[in-house]
């Protein structure tokens, strides 16, 4: 990667981290409600893969671990944030919440909460993608745990067989909530599982971001250019619990010690500073100028930010109804 | 005015939306090469391709989900699941996906996808391929429900259903795919809301959908010739939402109401019908409304089994001669 890309990516993640930190804070004070899920330890992932890929033009679906995907393909981080508050202004105006942030408009599918959910959903996307002709490609980010479910092997299949150009990205964390990988999979490494389907795959190192881009590089070069699907596996952790309420019983202290030592964010910092392009304290001034953002911007507009009106409850469920009429009444024109 | 089949019917709105929009699709089992299990796309692989007429593996969740996600661009899938039965593999996709992306996105995503689907019980089919469904489908925020009572209903309604912005499941039968009707020459479309009033009548209105309408006409053929009671005949063509105006106005004129189904009774369309007569004319009422419908048992294979576990017009009868003390 240039230098500027990576001093670029190093900024965002600091974000990317900073945000999900402070979701932890809004939730203990009881801001955010329902299930949050956090994303530090794993962005090099996102960050990597997006890199290599085309944010804002390439289609991104995923799960209910998602703000740092929707940021990453160019939602701003206020209506994040607001989506989290429930507020009106959210991304999916409060509708949502934390599991299900939407941008459309910088193609983020979205994010979905049953586990495995989004597998077909990408192939579709990229069979409409196929029958309108266009360069982009969908990128599915999915768990470990998601390729237990009948779904993956049901969408691999068609997705080698009719050829579409998606990108199934695992953040193998080791983890589904508590039952680690080798409780739950019979196959730890996640790429031997889709050579069944003849899908070309790759593993490799998901805390380090030039490695990530390296094999993203190649991973998206293969579907954008016409070859079909390509699964790309990413070792990473996550350091908070699943969620909230996880107190991380089924893993060790010396476990989590041991993968921090390898901190994406820090991984590239260290690498800047060696290359003589970011000192320590620029770092540090980066990192408080990211939290002053977040505080007096992103926070302070969730704050601010109006909830729903109850009026509106059942705004949404269907199409607008004015829109329908022909079909609803009959009465085309 | 055609005299054409109702699986001609359905095949001929698929052929006509998909010459006029390349965006619309179908995908299902068996559907394309070998031309549909009902025949319903028949002669569209050939004419449209495999890129847009598509056979599919059996993966009922995989391909729902594939159609679903196809949607979210613009394209319009009509999905076919071979028999209602194997629709369970795909409700995670349509109820979860489909029927929810619109609210919990804000309005940013909608999934304009037709799931199409054979119900109904046919003739010894046995527990696992003789499921009504109706009644799980009815209940799902996000989702509308139509089921065709006749080979008109069957062309409109997939038309008005593919081009609708919101999802729609088309519910069909079995037992119906070779039924003939009248179908407009011109371009038609059926409302998805509503209800079709099949046969004017004053003293009791008899409430169907899909097959059941037909018990109900025949009912009604013998309550006037053998009875002199005039029955009104309303077709809930429209399962979600159901016409409360509609159901309103028949019971306010008739006073009396039975409601017959092929789907087991519990939490179905005869409790959401009598909810509804409930909460919108319940003092217009002069008898209490009675339900028909099949036994709660898996379907069994024994013929004679089978029968007793369905009802047909003669139990329509039986309920409205129950209403006027008669029986
Ligand atoms: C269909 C379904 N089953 C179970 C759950 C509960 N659940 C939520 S997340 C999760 C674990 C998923 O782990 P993984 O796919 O590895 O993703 P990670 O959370 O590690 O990012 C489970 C079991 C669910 N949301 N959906
Ligand atoms: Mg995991």
């Amino acid at each position: 990667m240039k230098i500027e890309d990576k001093k670029r990516v190093l900024r965002e993640m600091v974000l990317h981290r900073r945000f999900e930190e402070r979701c932890y804070q809004a939730y203990i004070e009881r801001k955010i409600g329902g299930f949050l899920h956090l994303y530090p330890g794993q962005e090099a992932c996102c960050n990597g893969v997006m890199e290599a890929a085309r944010p804002g033009h390439d289609y991104v679906i995923t799960g209910y671990r998602d703000h740092v995907h929707a940021i990453k393909c160019g939602a701003d981080p206020k209506e994040v944030m607001a989506e989290l508050y429930g507020k009106e202004t959210g991304s999916s105006k409060g509708r949502g919440g934390s599991m299900h942030i939407f941008d459309t408009d910088k193609r983020f599918m979205g994010g979905y909460a049953l586990v495995g959910g989004p597998f077909p959903l990408a192939a579709g996307i990229a069979k409409a993608i196929q029958l309108k002709g266009g360069d982009e490609i969908a990128i599915c980010f999915l768990g470990d745990a998601a390729n237990n479910q009948g779904v993956f092997h049901e969408t691999l299949n068609m997705a080698a067989l009719w050829k579409l150009p998606v990108l199934f990205v695992c953040e193998n964390n080791l983890y589904g909530i508590g039952t680690s990988i080798e409780r739950s999979t019979a196959v730890v490494h996640q790429h031997k599982r889709v050579a069944a389907y003849n899908i070309p795959a790759d593993e490799c190192d998901g805390q380090d971001i030039e490695v990530v881009y390296e094999h993203a590089r190649k991973a998206v070069d293969h579907v954008r250019s016409g070859n079909g699907p390509f699964f790309l596996e990413l070792m990473t952790y996550r350091y908070r619990g699943h969620s909230m309420s996880d107190s991380r019983g089924y893993r060790s202290r010396e476990e989590e010690e041991l993968w921090k030592q390898r901190d994406p964010i820090f991984i590239l910092r260290d690498r800047l500073i060696k290359e003589g392009a970011l000192t320590m304290a620029e770092f540090e001034a980066l990192e408080k100028e990211t939290d002053a953002y977040i505080e007096n911007e992103v926070i302070k507009f969730s704050e601010e930010s109006p909830e729903p009106r109850v009026e509106d409850l059942e705004k949404y469920v269907f199409a607008d109804r004015e829109t329908q009429l022909p079909w609803l009444t009959g009465k085309a024109a | 005015m055609a005299n054409i089949m109702y699986w001609e019917a359905i095949q001929r709105a698929h052929d006509e939306e998909m010459a006029r929009d390349p965006l619309v699709i179908c995908m299902g089992e068996d559907i394309g090469v070998a031309g549909g299990t009902y025949k319903a796309t028949k002669g569209l692989y050939e004419k449209y391709g495999p890129l847009r007429v598509m056979d599919t593996p059996i993966s009922e969740g995989g391909f729902t989900g594939l159609g679903i996600g196809a949607s979210f661009l613009g394209v319009r899938p009509i999905i076919e699941i071979m028999s209602v039965n194997f629709a369970w593999l795909a409700m995670d996709q349509m109820f979860n996906s489909a029927a929810k992306v619109r609210y919990m996105s804000g309005g940013q995503l909608t999934a304009p996808c037709v799931f199409r689907s054979a119900g109904g019980a046919a003739h010894q089919l046995g527990a696992q391929h003789s499921a009504r469904m109706e009644k799980v489908f009815m209940g799902i925020a996000g989702l509308r429900v139509v089921t065709p009572s006749n080979p008109k209903q069957a062309y409109g309604l997939l038309k008005s259903a593919i081009r609708c912005d919101d999802p729609v499941f088309i519910n069909e039968h079995e037992l119906m795919y070779n039924m003939k009707g009248e179908v407009p020459d011109g371009e038609y479309f059926h409302p998805l809301e509503g209800s079709d009033i099949a046969r004017a009548g004053t003293d009791v209105t008899l409430f169907g959908y899909n097959i059941s309408v037909h018990w109900c006409l025949k009912a009604a053929e013998i309550l006037d010739k053998q009875y002199g009671i005039s029955a009104e005949v309303v077709d809930l063509y429209s399962l979600s939402p159901l016409d409360r105006a509609g159901i309103k106005q028949s019971v306010s004129k008739t006073h009396r109401a039975v409601i017959a189904e092929e789907d087991e009774a519990p939490v179905g369309v005869g409790s959401e019908v009598i909810a509804i007569i409930n909460e919108e004319c319940f003092f217009e009422l002069d008898a209490a409304p009675v339900r028909v419908h099949s036994a709660l048992v898996p379907q069994p294979y024994n013929h004679t089994l089978e029968k007793a576990a369905i009802p047909d017009h003669e139990d329509v009868v039986k309920a409205v001669l129950k209403i006027f003390g008669k029986a």
